[in-house]
């Protein structure tokens, strides 16, 4: 299969820092691509470059083996469209919405009407065309805005953080509907993350991105497999740690983090590791409680992150952990900045990659 | 003649159906919607310019149009009267003094940094990223610029309306390059004063009944419209 876009020694600056430095890529016809670094990796940047609404500074984009000239851009536009990672929305219905890239392309009326339902029904927001996209939850927006995206059938498709501020839910619909896109529309997709779980189990290649710069392309077997030193340095990225494992005598490993900190996992590896703990898998309470986890660390709250119908916390217990509760909990728990707080998980929670 | 006695007769007046009192409004209400149309017109276009670019200055750009909005009524008027006077004035060959178009002219000018003010907030208060949106779903630079604008467009209606409102309640362009010509220049606001002074107490109080329920109304049916906030989809579906 051929190369849908390659870029080609791309650099971009904001007056005196260098966002990207350098970037060579192809992305291939027909897969989907995983973007993996921590946040300010200059993931988004990229894909507005892709996207053809930011313009490099330096280096060739090529468009289906085209060079994509500033002449030729608006039109190349048209082949290409991002979902972003804040939700945006057009005041105005669902209808309109999704309608508006297909009215810019001409699509006759009796059409559109047509696409809208069915992309409407791929996000399972069926029926929605009537509500104002405003008045929808952050989750049912950032469907909407998926659907939009996916009614224009671009050749590529650009998805920034798609699922990182919403709740499990609408998470989980929003990773199906992107896998199905990709394995029924035929697709190309590169998403950018800094979610460990959907570079494993989304992509056929994931590249990782780090201070601006492409280290390492792969399959997520080859990139997850070997330790990867930029892996390791990504620390960044939520619950990712580096340590030494040691068998202990149950058959469980027991993992020294640092600082203190020991975890339990229940793989089985000696030496050097990188591990990673799925912020949901973590279980906040405000007292020591008895439960069958095999991982009961105590620490402060450190960050409060309100997102629509989740709460993200950060609590240093030693090591900084993300945690991700719903806004129900959060609320009465009556939780703020520096409350004592107990973290718990299992050891089947604690992945070695 | 007491106040009560005068509001009686000003309402049996305007109940009556006065074909004075009705020629003064409508013409009140065209000379004002003109300048509003206008001002609109060109304040729209620079609100946009102005609100959609980064550019050395803006900030003062920005303060200019605020203070203007200020600008006494009579200051302006006299301003316009000296330009226009047919003897002396650099337009007085236009031949525009006393006339509507000359009062038309300047409540354009009066209510321009109002319609430039109110619209430059209105604008820069929509998402940045709409213009990303717009783009990536294959709009043009314009069409995306034009996608901006509509969901600031009830920031820029209201901004119209607060003109419109200023143009029909103002005097003193309207007394210096209108004058008060009967059946030709007299508004409501010059017409209250005029009638006034040739003792016609209870027409002046009809105009002004008629001046502040029109205002009222238009500020009220604005007020429902934007509660219900039913034009936008309507608007959307002419792209």
């Amino acid at each position: 299969m051929g190369a849908i876009a390659v870029l080609r020694n791309v650099t971009k600056d904001f007056a005196k820092t260098t966002v990207l430095d350098n970037i060579n890529l192809q992305i291939t016809e027909g897969e989907i691509l995983a973007l993996l670094g921590p946040n300010g990796s200059g993931k988004t940047t990229l894909l507005k470059i892709l996207a053809f609404i930011l313009k490099p500074t330096k280096g060739e984009i090529y468009f289906d083996g085209v060079k994509v000239t500033d002449k030729s851009v608006e039109e190349t536009r048209m082949e290409t469209t991002m979902v972003f990672q804040k939700t945006v929305v057009f005041r105005t219905s669902v209808h309109n919405n999704i309608a508006y890239g297909l009215k810019i392309r001409r699509m006759p009326n009796n059409k559109i009407g047509e696409k809208i339902s069915e992309a409407l029904r791929l996000v399972r927001l069926e029926g929605f065309e009537k509500r104002q996209a405003k008045k929808l939850s952050g989750g049912e927006q950032q469907r909407v805005a998926l659907a939009r995206a996916l009614a224009l059938n671009t050749k590529l498709l650009l998805l920034d953080e798609p699922t990182a501020n919403l709740d499990p839910k609408n998470a989980d619909i929003m990773e199906e509907v992107i896998a199905a896109a990709n394995r029924e529309l035929k697709t190309t997709i590169v998403i950018a993350t800094h979610n460990m779980f959907q570079a494993k189990s989304l992509p056929h290649r994931i590249a990782l991105i780090n201070d601006g710069k492409i280290s390492e392309v792969g399959t997520p077997t080859e990139i997850f497999g070997r330790l990867s030193k930029t892996l390791a340095s990504f620390a960044a990225v939520e619950n990712t740690f580096t340590g030494t494992a040691r068998a202990i005598e149950d058959g469980t490993t027991q993992v020294d983090i640092g600082n203190g900190v020991q975890l339990e996992t229940a793989a089985q590896r000696d030496g050097a590791v990188t591990v990673l703990i799925s912020p949901s898998d973590i279980i906040l309470s405000k007292n020591r409680i008895s439960s069958s986890a095999r991982n009961v660390l105590s620490g402060k709250i450190v960050e409060i992150l309100d997102l629509d119908s989740i709460v993200k916390l950060k609590v240093d217990a030693g090591k900084p952990f993300a945690v991700q509760i719903t806004k129900r909990s959060f609320n009465e728990m009556q939780l703020s900045l520096g409350n004592e707080v107990f973290l718990a998980f299992k050891a089947s929670s604690v992945q070695i990659l | 003649m007491n106040m009560l006695d005068g509001l009686i007769k000003a309402f049996q007046l305007i109940f009556s159906g006065d074909p004075r009192l009705i020629e003064i409004t409508l013409r009140s209400l065209f000379v004002s919607g003109s300048a509003a149309l206008i001002a609109a017109l060109w304040g729209i276009p620079i609100a946009t310019l102005i609100a959609m670019n980064s550019f050395r200055g803006k900030f003062l750009v920005k303060t200019i149009f605020n203070s203007l909005i200020g600008i006494p009524t009579v200051a302006l008027g006299f301003l316009l009267f000296l330009t226009f006077s047919r003897e002396k004035g650099p337009l007085g060959f236009l031949g525009l003094l006393y006339t509507p178009t000359a009062i038309i002219i300047g409540e354009a000018l009066l209510i321009t940094p109002i319609i430039v003010s109110l619209a430059i907030t209105a604008i820069e208060a929509v998402d940045p990223e709409i213009v990303n949106l717009a783009k990536t779903l294959g709009a043009s630079e314009s069409q995306a610029s034009f996608a901006v604008l509509k969901e600031a467009l009830s920031g820029i209606i209201l901004a119209g309306v607060a003109s419109f409102n200023r143009a029909i309640g103002e005097l003193g362009i309207a007394q210096f390059v209108g004058g008060f010509i009967a059946g030709y220049t007299e508004l409501l606001t010059t017409g209250i004063w005029v009638e006034l002074q040739i003792g016609n107490i209870e027409t002046s109080i009809a105009l002004m009944i008629i001046l502040l329920t029109l205002v009222f109304a238009i500020n009220l049916a604005l007020n429902i419209i934007q509660r219900r906030r039913k034009w936008a989809p309507l608007l959307y579906s002419e792209t």
